[in-house]
């Protein structure tokens, strides 16, 4: 017991917590940028039995901040990958990698295995996945999220605690939030958003201080501020509400590209074009596109005569979710030739004043 | 009432400010929505859970005097 002597001076763990860290069983959603401190902390803590689960590979990109990796493992599954470099961290524990997606036939079963989930995941329909599956199972999950410099922590289904849909009961409209991996992010803020994870997982297995639940903890590194706000829980931290509503179901992906979008600068090139503004008639700022029709998303169908279906179709709103949401419409309609603008009427106004200074 | 909005995330870039003081005239949660979505109408597109004073409350919940804070999602991982 050499290797957890420094746990083992703590008189708020001993001999007896440390016991308690071999015998747990905790599953790890996602070894990416939140999932390797995780992994890494977990590992040398001595936790018995550690399951990992990815099905993405490494690649180049990743190496900034996903710490378990190096140049000998790109290309390799990441859940595979981390398990070799975490059994030279700690050879004495079981880590088993699960190199596949979270699916909704499994998950349950695979969470009920394990005594923790920690939901490492980059992607909504994941992480509603994740809460579900853990209230149906029971077992507490460690979250963490990240944006840019600023992140998230939580314990979510902590003894009969809130769940993830208690502080967000809904997945966001698709293309309101940036998902997937478009936005950058400061390569070390994984890794104290993830540090702050494992040691929720750990103080949840040995017992100790005060779990974070019922409290979401936000976290900015450019400023180093932090804030905690506290929300009730719901209905929607029960079982029944989950499986008799039905949530428990496949999510559509939110890295939805089946709507082709298009920049302004690109839209401006193109021949027989007709803009099209979505939004409601008195949102602001008017916009100095002159080929430009206005077809409200409150009042598709009465308005859809409009549109010219013989252009090229060029949808906006204020920042793409209408945009695409109305381009989802019009391809159900068989008309093909249609766009989202990447960008919204502000900077479309914001182009337009620029180009003529 | 003296009022500081906070604006988490990506929230911030659709103000363009993080944090900013609000003389509220506004009753409730609902109608101060309101007039940000005025002042700021990307912002209603945005999903976000409202924060009272620490505390995530529903739009019908009477404004207090202190802090507001609008908190956004995050799925990075």
């Amino acid at each position: 017991m050499n290797r957890y002597s420094r746990h083992i001076l703590l008189p708020e763990i001993g001999e007896k917590g440390q016991k308690k860290l071999l015998e747990a069983k905790v599953l790890v959603v996602g070894a990416g940028g939140l999932g390797c401190p995780v992994l890494q902390y977990l590992c040398a803590a001595g936790t018995g039995t550690l399951g990992i689960v990815d099905f993405d590979t490494v690649d180049e990109s990743n190496l900034q901040r996903q710490i378990l990796f190096g140049s000998s493992s790109l290309g390799q599954n990441k859940a595979m990958a981390a398990k070799r470099r975490l059994e030279d961290l700690n050879e004495t524990i079981a880590i088993h990698a699960y190199p596949e997606k979270l699916e909704h036939g499994t998950a349950v079963e695979l969470f009920r295995q394990h005594d923790l989930i920690v939901d490492c995941t980059d992607n909504f329909a994941s992480r509603y996945l994740i809460s579900d599956a853990a209230v149906i199972a029971g077992k507490p999950t460690v979250y963490g999220a990240i944006y840019k410099f600023e992140g998230q922590v939580s314990v979510f289904n902590y003894k009969n605690g809130p769940s993830y849909r208690c502080l967000f009961p809904a997945p966001p409209q698709a293309g309101s939030i940036p998902d997937c991996s478009e936005t950058g992010v400061l390569g070390v803020l994984p890794g104290i958003i993830g540090s702050m994870q494992a040691s929720e997982a750990l103080k949840i297995i040995l017992g100790i201080g005060q779990v974070l639940s019922g409290k979401v903890y936000c976290f900015n590194a450019l400023t180093l501020q932090s804030r905690t706000f506290e929300f009730p829980k719901s209905e929607f931290a029960k079982a029944e509400k989950i499986i008799n509503d039905g949530l428990y179901a496949p999510l559509p992906a939110y890295c939805d590209d089946s709507v082709p979008t298009l920049p302004l600068k690109k839209a401006l090139e193109m021949e027989r074009v007709q803009f099209v503004d979505v939004r409601e008639i008195h949102e602001e700022p008017k916009t100095p596109i002159t080929n430009c029709v206005s077809v409200p998303l409150s009042d598709w169908n009465s308005q859809l005569k409009k549109i010219d279906r013989s252009k090229n179709i060029i949808l906006f709103c204020q920042s793409g979710a209408r945009s695409r949401k109305a381009a989802k419409l019009l391809q159900a309609m068989q008309i093909t030739n249609c766009f989202s603008l990447k960008e919204g009427a502000q900077e479309i106004t914001a182009f337009f004043n620029n180009q003529f200074l | 009432m003296q009022l500081t909005i906070k604006y988490l995330g990506m929230l911030a870039e659709t103000t363009r400010c993080s944090e900013e003081a609000h003389q509220a005239t506004e009753k409730t949660v609902s109608e101060l929505l309101e007039s940000l979505y005025r002042k700021y109408p990307a912002l209603r597109e945005k999903d976000f859970q409202v924060a009272q004073n620490h505390r995530l409350v529903s739009t019908e919940t009477e404004l207090d005097s202190g802090e507001l804070a609008l908190l956004p999602p995050f799925a990075g991982g």
